[in-house]
């Protein structure tokens, strides 16, 4: 698969300064295995990109290179023409300092199947915690009290502004992932991350955190989503990316790509994933 | 009877009453179903009992009170024991127990615990930090060190150290491998008894307690550290705010095992002649002659030690379980309390019906 330029028809995408992904032949080996055999993708800012695919077919690992979480072995990752982990001086690439890595993070926010809330704080102080402590290009820390304000402002934001102080283990898990995106969010990232949002969840919760979702799709932010919720990828992406085997087969408008799929490999996937009376 | 039998079948659990049409047509049958089970008396009435108005009888458990009565029986006859018999010296004990030297002698004991406790986990942080560093100099310096200081045994260190005038005449600060000095002092002089003493105890505490400390940091799950470095937290906070308060669930229990061992573990700087809690009666024994109502006494006040200790280890495991489960459990003052409320409260209410 070659670089393609994902057109943009997002309504609210109008700031399109911000939160351009480009992946560039990504390669990424765990000792003999290669994960990813060089990912070629683009996300436009505002854009909504929905990641596809069998377990195992480096979907997540993509996802952790883009915040620098996995080392790439090959190939870059730009976010607004800056690369991630490494700074161009002259003809070499000089590997960033760990402050400075933390400084590129603060741009892109992550959300974990499995939550990954702070289970010793309280949903607030779990929202509050990195905009005092996080080191931002441009931006000064926030102040403890207008931390809170902030905090509080997302977990309304979410629905949880009665449970700011609530630890983790108080919450259904629908309401842990709802504070989790809050988390993500108290960085005003240009980009978000979700890594099988809903894959930890009862059927009945996925719901109340997909809504959080699809309303954050319309707030012009940078979304790269792995899932294996059909029917939402349908709904919310502008692109969707179907992977297989650490490769990009397929990628396309979910209309087209839902009902028209080139490639066998995508046909024969879909047919398994989608039950027969979901109808396109 | 058939009518009585139908009608207990009735009363009978979910089961039995999808038969009662059944039951009513042919009273044989029915008869056989309800017969066993049906309860003696003639009165039950049809099955809307909600057995509101029912006694509840607790199942009885007579092995537990036999249990209990043998184990209390025992505890008498050690307590009568212990009381009775003269040559406890109950008397001699009262006198030495609060005596200015003992009391001298554990002022000693609690500064060593608390110092070398201190020092111990301090440097036993910065050991398990190192083990877990990505550079392998750090991580064999940290391992050999727990190596050495945990297969010898405290007293030769605690000797060692003590003698180290003997090895070393001088020990001077300077540039290595040069005559650069900028201070030198005879071992001596630096090595007193007391230096000695918190030296062999803290390199000896930092050994294990960097051991404990490590599994309490290895017990954390690895998605917290992700978590915290996708939000861009730096690495110090990392540590500090998200991975120790949570390690330190693991590292109390062992933890405080570890202090109560050095309260009496401190009792070896004997063979520095360091005028601790132990060598101190040891001395009064010698000239006394009265062993053991003078063991009694420093035993005692280990056990007094060691049983604030363990209020303490309950009320800190207790902050740092909040958020590892649902609801804190009650602290034994509020159960206390909890309970002659709900038994006031009850006591009132039965007073109110009569």
């Amino acid at each position: 698969m070659t670089a393609t330029a994902v057109a943009t028809e997002h309504p609210a995408a109008s700031d399109t300064t911000r939160g351009l992904v480009e992946i560039t032949k990504v390669r990424k080996s765990f000792g003999a295995t290669e994960v990813l055999k060089g990912i070629t993708l683009t996300v436009e800012p505002g854009g909504v990109a929905v990641i596809v695919g069998p377990s195992g077919s480096g979907k997540s690992t993509l996802l952790r290179t883009i915040n620098h979480l996995e080392k790439v072995d090959g190939g870059f990752i730009a976010i607004d023409g800056e690369l991630v982990g490494y700074e161009v001086r002259g003809k070499r690439l000089h590997e960033l300092r760990e402050k400075d890595i933390l400084k590129q993070r603060t741009e892109i926010g992550m959300v974990f199947q499995n939550f990954n809330l702070f289970p010793h704080l309280t949903a607030l102080e779990n929202v509050t915690e990195a905009p005092v402590v996080a080191p931002r290009s441009g931006k000064p820390r926030l102040t403890k009290a207008e931390a809170r304000d902030r905090g509080l402002e997302l977990l309304d934001r979410v629905g949880l502004k009665d449970r700011a102080g609530a630890y983790p283990r108080q919450l259904s898990g629908g309401q842990q992932q709802r504070v989790a995106i809050a988390r993500a969010l108290a960085l005003d990232p240009k980009i978000l991350l979700f890594d099988e949002p809903t894959s930890a969840l009862d059927p009945e919760l996925v719901n109340e955190v997909l809504d959080v979702i699809r309303e954050l799709a319309t707030s012009g932010t940078t979304l790269i989503i792995v899932t294996h919720e059909m029917g939402f990828a349908r709904d919310v992406a502008d692109t969707v990316v179907f992977m297989d085997q650490g490769q990009i087969v397929e990628q396309g408008a979910p209309h087209d790509i839902f009902t028209n799929p080139q490639e066998e490999r995508t046909r024969s996937f879909f047919s398994k994933v989608i039950e027969p009376a979901f109808n396109i | 009877m058939s009518s009585t039998a139908t009608r207990a079948a009735q009363s009978a659990a979910g089961p039995a009453s999808a038969g009662t049409d059944a039951g009513v047509s042919n009273p044989g049958p029915s008869a056989e179903q309800g017969g066993p089970r049906g309860p003696e008396n003639p009165q039950s009435r049809g099955p809307a009992t909600d057995y509101a108005d029912y006694r509840l009888v607790p199942s009885r458990h007579p092995w537990r009170w036999v249990g209990t009565a043998v184990v209390a029986l025992g505890v008498a006859a050690v307590a009568w024991s212990l009381a009775t018999n003269p040559r406890w010296e109950w008397g001699v004990v009262a006198q030495w127990f609060t005596a200015q030297s003992v009391v001298n002698g554990l002022v000693e004991t609690l500064k060593l615990t608390a110092i070398s406790g201190a020092l111990g986990f301090i440097l036993g942080f910065i050991l398990a930090l190192m083990r877990l560093s990505a550079s392998p100099l750090l991580v064999s310096v940290s391992w050999t060190f727990s190596w050495i200081f945990r297969s010898t045994p405290l007293l030769v260190q605690m000797l060692l150290w003590y003698n180290l005038g003997y090895l070393y005449e001088k020990i001077s600060l300077g540039i290595p491998f040069t005559d650069v000095r900028f201070f030198e002092v005879q071992t001596t002089t630096l090595i007193s008894q007391f230096a000695a003493a918190v030296l062999g105890l803290t390199l000896n505490q930092a050994a294990y307690s960097a051991e404990i400390i490590r599994g309490g940091i290895l017990s954390v799950d690895q998605g917290q550290l992700e978590a915290a470095a996708a939000l861009g937290i730096p690495a110090w906070r990392r540590s500090t705010r998200i991975v120790l308060p949570q390690a330190m669930r693991a590292i109390l229990p062992t933890a405080f095992n570890e202090i109560i061992g050095l309260v009496k573990g401190t009792s070896i700087v004997y063979v520095l002649a360091y005028s601790e809690l132990f060598y101190t009666v040891q001395v009064i024994y010698n000239r006394t002659q009265q062993v053991l109502p003078l063991l009694l006494v420093a035993t005692l006040w280990y056990v007094v030690i060691t049983s604030v200790l363990s209020v303490f280890q309950y009320y800190i495991e207790r902050h740092y379980s909040k958020g590892a489960v649902r609801t804190l459990p009650l602290t034994p003052l509020q159960k206390a309390r909890r309970f002659f409320a709900t038994h006031a409260a009850t006591d009132n209410r039965a007073r109110s019906t009569r």
